[in-house]
């Protein structure tokens, strides 16, 4: 109505302002304390306690590995260790084409955020089949969730539950990075909800760089 | 939309993310060439967690952005990470006391 409006645009705290009176007359908004969004805020303190919870369990799975004295190492280097280095591969190609989205949202280029994006979501597919295919590997050789065929049991709680983690993130990504693409073809995602995306992506992507040394290089097999 | 006082800047050059890039993926290569040295469990601990570090600051610093925001955002986030990560790895040396612990 009107006479809303008129008395929106007094700003916010006036008692019959529009509730989205602050969000249209953005210069009355109090000033970021971190120079960003709420949302990217948002996105970055969720990213902190979720590294928390991958820091405590790639310290149980190093305590696990380090305390054993029969460790098994299945990770041949053909094909496993090839293929993690392949899937290392990917995943960190996959964050640069994330932040050439994060890029082309920034330039207002829609066509190229979308593409890159998609491009990032096949990364994300195809890191996700590969390490698929690995644990149907391990499983063909008879490791399970409380068992396996060289040592300690413990083993396959440890790997299925780190990295099982893992690709649970990257399947949510894939989702995520998938309904940003579409809004930001269309033009109805902003570059800062871009940029946010491409947070969690790179995150994701960190979290190998410590998952790739810890679970299959500690355990390669020699020969 | 920015809110008041929030920078929009682009970010790293192609080139830097480049360079970033291929740093990761010699670092990982190099990491896959340690795991076949058959060194002590202890040493290759050390190193594949310090190069792991180091990509993990390059990843951060520049496809998270977080070189170029405020330092007062990474002042927030870091040091409240690393001493969760530091109070996590303190009882990580009771690991080798258990495997020395061990009858054999």
């Amino acid at each position: 109505m009107a006479s809303d409006e008129a008395m929106g645009a007094t700003g916010v705290g006036h008692p019959h302002a529009s509730p989205h009176a602050a969000e249209r007359s953005g210069s009355r908004m109090e000033a970021s304390l971190y120079a960003i969004s709420s949302r990217k805020l948002g996105m970055w303190l969720f990213l902190v306690s979720d590294a928390i919870t991958f820091a405590a369990l790639l310290v149980a799975y190093s305590y696990l590995r380090v305390a054993s004295e029969n460790w098994p190492r299945p990770f041949r280097f053909s094909p496993s260790i090839v293929n993690a280095t392949i899937m290392t591969f990917v995943l960190v190609t996959s964050s640069v084409t994330m932040v050439l989205a994060v890029r082309a949202a920034k330039e207002g280029r829609r066509r190229g955020a979308a593409g890159w994006l998609l491009a990032t979501m096949l990364g994300g597919v195809v890191f996700a089949a590969l390490h698929l295919r690995e644990w149907l590997t391990l499983i063909h050789e008879g490791v399970r969730l409380f068992q396996n065929p060289w040592g300690t049991p413990l083993f396959g709680a440890a790997f299925f539950s780190l990295t099982g983690l893992h690709i649970a993130h990257v399947c949510a990504g894939v989702i995520y990075l998938g309904a940003v693409a579409i809004g930001a073809g269309r033009g109805r995602v902003s570059a800062d909800a871009v940029e946010i995306s491409g947070l969690y992506w790179c995150f994701v992507d960190l979290v190998w760089m410590f998952i790739f040394p810890l679970v299959y290089l500690m355990s390669a097999r020699m020969g | 939309m920015n809110q008041p006082g929030e920078r929009m800047d682009l970010g790293p050059s192609t080139g830097v993310v480049l360079l970033v890039w291929g740093g990761l993926l010699g670092i990982a290569v190099l990491e896959v060439f340690l795991s076949f040295r058959q060194l002590a469990i202890k040493l290759m601990l050390i190193l594949l967690m310090g190069l792991a570090m180091v990509q993990a600051t390059l990843i951060i610093s520049y496809f998270m952005h977080l070189r170029y925001e405020r330092r007062s955002l990474i002042l927030t986030l870091m040091p409240a990470l690393i001493f969760v990560l530091v109070m996590m790895v303190v009882f990580f040396p009771d690991s080798f006391r258990l495997y020395h612990m061990k009858a054999r």
